[in-house]
Formats: structure tokens, C-alpha cells, sequence
């Protein structure tokens, strides 16, 4: 046991001594929270576009007005004719043109229905529905004004209730998603290259010929990256309470266990990759290709699973930070209890299972 | 200039004998580009949705009739009372619910007004706008519908008036694949070149061997340059195929130059490799160097409009992402292969990255030290 | 005839510790030169100076007639360095290595060709050239390392431990390769703490905590401290005094 200990104490140097990792593995959580929190959004606002305005009139101006005080739009340009719509979307400013079109003042004298036009850069498809809706609205908004509106009969009027989020903070969705990232980078990324340093390094080979067993090697190795690893999660949390404000609703103990039961199902996976291979780079490209980005872009952290094809949500299910991440909202978000996600967790620790079982054999067949 | 032909020679020789490096390099790259093409998608299908029927009506049960025509919308569960609802979203089995209070139709017609309410789970702010947004347009079809079926009075179709037409140009069957295709096919060749090159020099400095290179005459600038020709080939590679793939399987308009795309990507490459030896030059562990390489990175995808657009971001931020090499190929990606832009109408990026790879390189240059 | 190497009260500090205190020497062409000391005597720092690896704290030292502060890469065209960690690309064949260093040399593609029959054919190697040189055997590994060090022709070859974790017979091969380079005319400084290796130097210096404490010819040291072996001259000369 003491053996063990000491052991321990040198992958603890080892960590402690590279300051720039450390730094790094310590800030990433903060930088990534902070951008997530203050920088990156899926709102639109300030898009710019481009006026064309072939009435020269008072609703034309009217109009722009209100487009501009909404909020959403600055107008980038007064444009002169057709022609120089597409010129301006293809030098990348532009996102949307509205026109006017010269006969519109004329047909509202006569009371005749008048149309303005809007186009959009479409090639960012989700961009393009939002400006155009927002707009639409805007000038809808006008038109029932201008109509001095009769109120219509039969009126349906919609409550609308936001649950869990009332603002629609995107912080929400993605604190728990940061964490998941960087406990599988830390784990499982971090795991499979300091123990695949060793064998590059030689050093592998001292360790198994001293009396400590290989499987006592590997958990000493580890011990320091799930202490790391959870000290991440206490920093990320911290500052999602406290900067975003952001409720953790359900047990912390729950809370705490279950970023246990995910960092062991990551620090399995990274020393299954390990007994891959004997090259750190190999074992960071795999780490990278087959770990982070699947984490990153299918466990519903930033893409909704339910929106992709039935291909997809299938392979979901293999990842296990798609599980970690209904665990945390249903525990942090809308304080669900254990009753809510022991089937999850169930699937975690199996996955942590068969992890474990492959790198076994995988050892084993080795040293044969 | 034959010295550095030998290190290129080296650098193919050592990254190729590892039999796992080749499909990791180029064929993974290609599955990873055909299932996040697939994934990333933020437009909201499937919104699962249950269903409070408090009224039992002929109106809440054509309402009902419209949310199941509606294709972005999932009936899965009917009841007659809120418990269930909050149940399922409570478990995540709905996303929203409708609740059609009791004497809805009744209030409809004697009040000429009603009430309906929508619960959405908003964890995700952005799919639960949406959500609300599918939701609330059915419901006026809905109510447009009924004024015109129901109401006695004729003269209440909707007074001509101003109306919007509107056009999408480049891209009017709104396929977020042919936006999303180009972009990480940019994150993808990204990432493959930024961490090789940045591995490669300080493995020599782990293993030993970098040593025996700094005794030997050869010049700074021909070891730099023989480390980086090798990625940056492996990396137009992949550019290449990650383009047929995408225009097989994808249907990637190809509107503009591919010649201007592989000529910003040339020039591009040179600042990602830079940078990758760059990491290297000032890294002592492999491990250290994929952890310095993986946070600047993480910052640059995330800054770099790929997923979630610039405009979106705070002034602050977007002064940042004038910084971000990634965003300009993002950017010059779908500027050119969506919408054909010329190098006119990309000058700006061009110079900008130019100026970008000249120093990155020459920093690169004259940080790697043969004497210390 | 100018000394190959020439050193005076050459220093590297590294913050307060001295690795290497003002050492003054020469080393004339075509000699073998023993440079001899403990573990962390400073026999590799004082050598990384010289080849241009790691930048002097004071003193002056020229090698080939070229100055070690300005101008370094002029040096290394005229040396070959074989250092103490094993150099060689364990993930390249042998003939794959032997090709990458004469291309970096800048020797011409034939004589690149020539070089990879030479050598090979020389240690007889001929089974090994296409195996990884991971795989081969530790000796095996030394004397291509010596090889490729010296496939340039330098005038001067630093070797930093050569023969250390090598069986008997393959040092005294090793050793027969020195000689036959020597015997061509290129200088040969060597660390080594085998004492039994520093009786074949032409001249050896002994290094106690970064000085030079002792430098002669092994037959004139011997006589000098009036011992039967340069193993009992080193132990005279490192254990305490009393």
C-alpha cells in the first residue's frame, strides 16, 4: 500500500510539475464557460441588410424605421437597383435585402393590396428563417396599424409558459455540456496519452517489472486525472451558479456521484484506447476522432438528438456523454431525483463495465 | 533545398508506418464529416408533444387534427388532465405541452375569445422558441380557419392590404447540410493538421532525436519548412476529398473557383501548420503540446461562426474573431463554394491570412532554437 | 598545426549551481581525447557546449577554428555528435536512417547509395537494413549511431558515452572502429567512465565537479599518482580527501 502511495505521489508531480497543462486543464473550464456564457448564442440581433427602395416614399421610410428600431437589424447599405443585391450577399455583409417596389405608394392610395419583398442569404438556412420571420413581423405589425384595426372575432390568445429556463438563458444548455467535455478530455484524453507516454518513453516496462500489480499501475495513474477531473467540475458549477446564475436544483450528493460514475466510464475509455496502441499520437488522434467530437457534436450538447436522422439517434445511444448529459439537466435544471435517471446511470456503469472487460483482455493478450 | 526534400521524405516515412495512422488520417475525417453533416442541425424536428384535452370538443379536436399534420410535431401522448403532461416532461418524453382548457369552444363562441396554453421545456432556449414558434402558427391557421368556417358575419376575410413576399437566395430548398458541409470540412482539416504539426517537433525533443538534428549544418528555415510540407500535403489531401465527398453525398453546389478555394486553402494551411509548430517550439511534452493546441483550438471553433453565427456575438467577441484563422476559411468556404464569390469580393481574407502565415512562420522560425 | 579543440576557462552556470568551472584545454588533430569523470562531473555539458548545443557562460573555446558563441553552425559542418541518449529513428529502418542523416548532411544521392552499401555491408548489417531500428539489438544500435555519426567525414566526432550498456566484445568492436577513424585522420573526443576504455585515448582529462583535475597522456598519469591502472588514478583523484 505504501508502494501504491508513492506512486501515486509521482504521477501527482508529474501533473503538478508541467505548469502549462495544468494551467491549461485548470482555465479551459473558465474560458469555455465564460465564452459559452457571454459570447456564443444562437440569437440574432444587429444582422445587417440592405435597403432598396425604388418608392422613394413615406411607408418606405416608415418601415426602415421601425426595422432599425427593433433592434434586430442595421441597415448596411441603400442600395440603387436589383443587381447589386447579389454582389452584396456574396461579399459576406449582407444577410437580408428588403425591396420596395415602385408602385407601392400608388396602390395605397387606391387601396389596392401592395407587396414588399424580402430576400435573404439563404445559405445559412437558419439565419435566413429568423431574419425573414422577424422582419415579417415588423412589417405585419405595421400593416394591422395602418389598417386602424377592427378587432377580429373569435380570438385565440396563447399563454405561453418557459419551463425550467423563463429567459431562455443559453448558458442553461450549455454548462452541462461543457462539462462533459472537459471531464471526457480530461479522463479519457489525458489517460490515454500519459500512459501510452510511458510505453513511448520505455518507462512502462520498469513499472511492470516492480512488485506493484499492472492493474494497481493503472488505477495509480488515474487517480490524480479523477481528482483534476472533479475539481474541474466544482470550478464549471461554481461559475455557473454564481456568474450565470444558474440553479442546481436536485441532490449535490446525487450531483457529486454521478460525475464520479462518468469520469471512471471516461477513464476507462482512455485506458482502452491505451492498450491500443504504444504511440501518442495515435492515441491522441483516436482520443480526438472517435471521443471528442462524437461528445462534442451527438450527445445533444449543442445539436438537439431528436432532430437528427433515425441513424443517428440510434448511434447516440452508444455515447456515453449523451447519458451524462440527461443525467445533469434532469438533476441540476429540473431537480429530479434518482428516480429520474437510474436508468442512465444503469447504462453508464455498464458501459464502465465493458470498458474495463476490453482493456483487460486487451492487456492480457499483450503480455502472452 | 534537398535537405528539405529528405525531411519531408522522413516525415511520410514515420507518419505512415504507424498502419493505423492512414485511416485515421483520411478515412475517419470522412465518416466523422458524413455523420456531423447529419447531426449538426439546428432546425427543430420532432418536437415531442402531449396533448391536454380538457374541453373534448369539435374544436380542441380539430386543433389536435392540425398539431398531427404538422410534421415537426410528435403526438406522443393524449390525456384529460395536467398530471401526465408534467410527468412526461419532467422524464423528457415531451418537449411541449398544449393544454385546451375546459369550455374552450364555448368561451370561443360566446366570448368571441379563448385561451390555450403552452408549456415547453426550455432547457435548450433556442429549440424551445422555435417549439413556440411552430406551435403558435398552427394555432392562428387554426384560428383563421375557424373565424372563416364559424363566424356568421361575411365581411371579416383579412382588408387588402400591405403584405410580405419573400425569397431565399443561394440556397432555397433551405438545406442546412450545404451550409453546414463546408464548415466542417474547414473544422476537420483543421484539426488534422494543427495537431500533427504540432506534435511532430517536440516528439523529436521527447524521444532525443532533436538533438542529433541540431548538430548537424542544417539551416532553421529548411527543418521548419521540412516539417511543414508534409502536413500541409496530407491536409490539401484530405481538403480534396472531403470536397468529393461532399459533392457525391451532399450535393454541395460548387458555384465558385475551386482553384480560389484551394489557393486560400494553401495559404490558410500554412497559418494552421505554423501555428501547430509553433505550439511545438514551445512545448516540452507531447502531452503538454496537444493541450495547448487543443484549447486555442477549442476557441477558434467556437469563435468561428461555424456553428453559431458571428453577428450573433457581442462587439467584444467579434473583435476576437478578426484574430481567428478558422473563421476566415469558414467563411471563405461558403462564400465562394455557395454563393461564388470572386477574389475580388475575398481580398480582404486573402491579404489578411497572407499577412497571418508570414508571421506565424517566421515566429515559428525564430523560436525553435537549435542552441540553448 | 592549429588544435582541433581549443578551450579557455570555458563555464556554464545553470542559475547558481556551476556545471562546468572555467575548464582550459586543447585537443590537437587525429587525437583521441578521454574525457573522463563520475556521473554529473559536467562531461556532457562541457561537451553540448562545444558541439553547439547549449550556449557557454563564460571563457572562450574555438573547435575547428570556429568560435562556440557566434559561430555555431559553422562547427557543426565540421563535426559529428553521437550523444548519450540513443538518436537514431527507432520508427525508420536502418537503411531509411542511414539515408535521412546523408541527405541532411548534404551528401550527394550517390554517395548516399554508396554510404548505405558501405555501412551496412561494414557492420554487417545486411539482415537488419530493413528492419525498424527499434527492433534491433542495443550494440547493434551503437555502432550504427557511430557510423552515421561520423558518414559525413568530420574532422572532429564527439561521442557522449558510446559504449555505455554494451557487452565486452561489442566495446572492444567499438573500439576498433574509433581507431580506424582516428587512423584516417578525424579527432576523437570521447566521454566514458570505463576506465578500461580510457587507457586506449592517445590523452585523457579527468573532471571532479566541473574542473579539470587531472589531464596527461594514461601512462604519464599513471606514474604521476603512482598507480598500477587509471582506475585507481580516478579513485585517487574523486574520493574525499581525507
Amino acid at each position: 500500500m505504501k508502494q501504491f502511495g508513492i506512486f501515486i505521489q509521482k504521477e501527482f508531480y508529474h501533473i503538478l510539475r508541467d505548469r502549462r497543462t495544468l494551467l491549461i486543464l485548470l482555465g479551459m473550464p473558465v474560458v469555455l464557460v465564460l465564452l459559452f456564457g457571454f459570447a456564443i448564442t444562437n440569437e440574432i440581433d444587429n444582422a445587417r441588410i440592405a435597403i432598396l427602395d425604388q418608392s422613394k416614399g413615406e411607408m418606405s421610410q416608415e418601415i426602415t424605421q421601425r426595422l432599425v428600431a427593433s433592434g434586430y437589424f442595421l441597415i448596411d447599405e441603400n442600395l440603387q437597383e436589383i443587381a447589386q443585391i447579389e454582389q452584396h450577399f456574396r461579399e459576406g455583409k449582407t444577410k437580408m435585402a428588403v425591396v420596395f417596389p415602385s408602385g407601392i405608394e400608388e396602390d395605397k392610395r387606391r387601396n389596392l393590396p401592395t407587396q414588399i419583398q424580402l430576400i435573404a442569404d439563404a445559405t445559412d438556412p437558419n439565419t435566413a428563417t429568423t431574419l425573414i420571420n422577424y422582419a415579417s413581423a415588423i412589417i405585419g405589425q405595421y400593416a394591422q396599424e395602418q389598417a386602424r384595426g377592427q378587432a377580429l372575432p373569435m380570438q385565440i390568445r396563447t399563454e405561453v409558459k418557459m419551463l425550467y429556463n423563463p429567459r431562455l438563458k443559453s448558458v442553461f444548455l450549455f454548462v452541462p455540456g461543457v462539462m462533459t467535455v472537459i471531464l471526457m478530455l480530461v479522463s479519457a484524453m489525458m489517460t490515454s496519452i500519459a500512459i501510452t507516454r510511458e510505453k513511448e518513453l520505455g518507462t512502462m516496462e520498469v513499472l511492470l517489472v516492480s512488485p506493484l500489480k499492472p492493474a494497481m499501475i493503472i488505477v495509480g495513474k488515474v487517480i490524480p486525472y479523477i481528482l483534476l477531473a472533479l475539481a474541474n467540475t466544482v470550478v464549471i458549477l461554481l461559475l455557473g451558479t454564481f456568474v450565470f446564475g444558474m440553479p442546481v436544483r436536485g441532490s449535490l450528493v446525487l450531483l457529486a456521484l454521478e460525475c464520479l460514475l462518468f469520469v471512471i466510464t471516461a477513464l476507462a475509455l482512455g485506458i482502452l484506447i491505451s492498450t491500443r496502441t504504444d504511440s501518442q499520437q495515435v492515441a491522441m488522434l483516436i482520443s480526438l476522432m472517435v471521443l471528442m467530437l462524437p461528445t462534442i457534436l451527438l450527445s445533444g450538447f449543442i445539436f438537439p438528438i431528436e432532430s437528427m436522422p433515425k441513424v443517428l439517434q440510434v448511434i447516440s445511444n452508444i455515447i456515453p456523454a449523451k447519458w451524462f448529459i440527461i443525467i445533469l439537466k434532469n438533476v441540476m435544471l429540473k431537480g429530479t431525483g434518482i428516480e429520474f435517471v437510474w436508468k442512465e446511470s444503469l447504462i453508464l456503469a455498464g458501459m464502465t463495465l465493458f470498458f474495463i472487460g476490453a482493456s483487460v483482455r486487451n492487456f492480457k493478450t499483450r503480455l502472452e | 533545398m534537398r535537405t528539405v526534400l529528405f525531411i519531408i521524405r522522413k516525415e511520410f516515412l514515420q507518419i505512415f508506418r504507424h498502419k493505423v495512422m492512414l485511416p485515421l488520417i483520411f478515412l475517419m475525417p470522412v465518416i466523422q464529416l458524413v455523420i456531423l453533416a447529419h447531426a449538426a442541425d439546428f432546425e427543430v424536428k420532432n418536437i415531442n408533444l402531449h396533448i391536454v384535452d380538457q374541453d373534448r370538443s369539435q374544436a380542441s379536436v380539430q386543433l389536435i387534427g392540425k398539431f398531427r399534420a404538422c410534421r415537426n410535431f410528435n403526438l406522443v401522448g393524449y390525456s384529460f388532465t395536467n398530471q401526465p403532461a408534467f410527468d412526461e416532461i419532467q422524464s423528457g418524453d415531451a418537449d411541449l405541452f398544449l393544454e385546451i382548457p375546459p369550455n374552450f369552444q364555448r368561451d370561443l363562441i360566446r366570448h368571441n375569445a379563448a385561451s390555450l396554453q403552452i408549456s415547453v421545456n426550455a432547457i435548450n432556449g433556442v429549440q424551445a422558441g422555435l417549439a413556440n414558434a411552430y406551435a403558435s402558427a398552427i394555432i392562428q391557421d387554426f384560428n383563421r380557419q375557424i373565424r372563416t368556417e364559424w363566424a356568421r358575419s361575411p365581411a371579416l376575410k383579412a382588408p387588402a392590404g400591405l403584405s410580405v413576399t419573400y425569397s431565399n437566395w443561394f440556397n432555397p430548398d433551405m438545406n442546412y447540410q450545404t451550409f453546414m458541409v463546408p464548415g466542417i470540412l474547414v473544422l476537420l482539416v483543421t484539426l488534422i493538421g494543427m495537431f500533427l504539426s504540432g506534435m511532430n517537433i517536440v516528439k523529436e525533443k521527447e524521444i532525443g532525436t532533436i538533438e542529433q538534428i541540431n548538430v548537424t549544418p542544417i539551416r532553421k528555415y529548411q527543418f521548419i519548412i521540412g516539417k511543414l510540407l508534409p502536413f500541409w500535403i496530407i491536409a490539401l489531401v484530405e481538403l480534396s476529398i472531403g470536397l468529393v465527398v461532399g459533392w457525391l453525398i451532399f450535393d454541395i453546389p460548387f458555384v465558385g473557383s475551386l482553384w480560389l478555394i484551394f489557393g486560400f486553402a494553401a495559404i490558410y494551411l500554412l497559418v494552421v501548420l505554423g501555428l501547430g509548430l509553433l505550439v511545438s517550439t514551445i512545448t516540452e511534452t507531447q502531452q503538454q503540446a496537444m493541450f495547448v493546441s487543443w484549447f486555442f483550438l477549442i476557441i477558434f471553433i467556437l469563435m468561428s461562426g461555424l456553428f453559431t453565427p458571428i453577428e450573433s456575438m457581442p462587439a467584444w467577441a467579434q473583435a476576437i474573431t478578426r484574430f481567428n484563422p478558422v473563421a476566415y476559411f469558414v467563411d471563405v468556404m461558403r462564400l465562394v463554394l455557395l454563393k461564388g464569390s470572386n477574389l475580388m469580393d475575398i481580398r480582404l481574407h486573402v491579404a489578411v491570412m497572407l499577412t497571418a502565415a508570414l508571421l506565424v512562420n517566421t515566429l515559428a522560425v525564430v523560436n525553435y532554437r537549435k542552441t540553448n | 598545426m592549429l588544435p582541433a579543440i581549443t578551450t579557455d576557462k570555458l563555464t556554464k552556470r545553470f542559475g547558481d549551481f556551476t556545471a562546468v568551472d572555467q575548464i582550459t584545454f586543447e585537443v590537437n588533430k587525429g587525437e583521441i581525447f578521454g574525457f573522463l569523470g563520475a556521473n554529473g562531473a559536467g562531461k556532457t555539458t562541457a561537451m553540448r557546449m562545444l558541439n553547439g548545443l547549449s550556449r557557454p557562460s563564460g571563457g572562450q573555446a574555438a573547435v575547428a577554428g570556429f568560435d562556440v558563441y557566434r559561430e555555431t553552425e559553422k562547427i557543426k559542418k565540421h563535426i559529428g555528435y553521437m550523444s548519450q541518449k540513443f538518436s537514431l529513428y527507432e520508427d525508420l529502418t536502418v537503411r531509411e536512417n542511414i539515408q535521412f542523416y546523408g541527405g541532411i548532411y548534404g551528401l550527394p544521392g550517390k554517395e548516399i547509395r554508396r554510404q548505405v552499401q558501405e555501412l551496412i555491408g561494414g557492420l554487417g548489417m545486411q539482415a537488419y537494413a530493413n528492419t525498424l531500428v527499434k527492433s534491433i539489438p542495443l550494440g547493434w544500435k551503437q555502432k550504427l549511431s557511430f557510423s552515421i555519426a561520423i558518414m559525413h567525414r568530420p574532422e572532429i566526432v564527439f561521442l557522449d558515452e558510446p559504449t555505455g550498456g554494451v557487452d565486452p566484445i561489442t566495446r572492444r568492436q567499438f573500439w576498433e572502429m574509433i581507431y580506424k577513424a582516428a587512423s584516417e585522420g578525424m579527432t576523437v573526443f570521447v566521454t566514458t567512465h570505463y576506465m578500461d576504455e580510457a587507457e586506449y585515448c592517445d590523452r585523457v582529462s579527468i573532471m571532479v565537479d566541473g574542473r579539470i583535475a587531472a589531464l596527461d597522456r594514461p601512462r604519464a598519469l599513471k606514474e604521476q599518482f603512482g598507480a598500477g591502472s587509471m582506475n585507481d588514478v580516478f579513485l585517487q583523484l574523486t574520493r574525499p580527501k581525507p
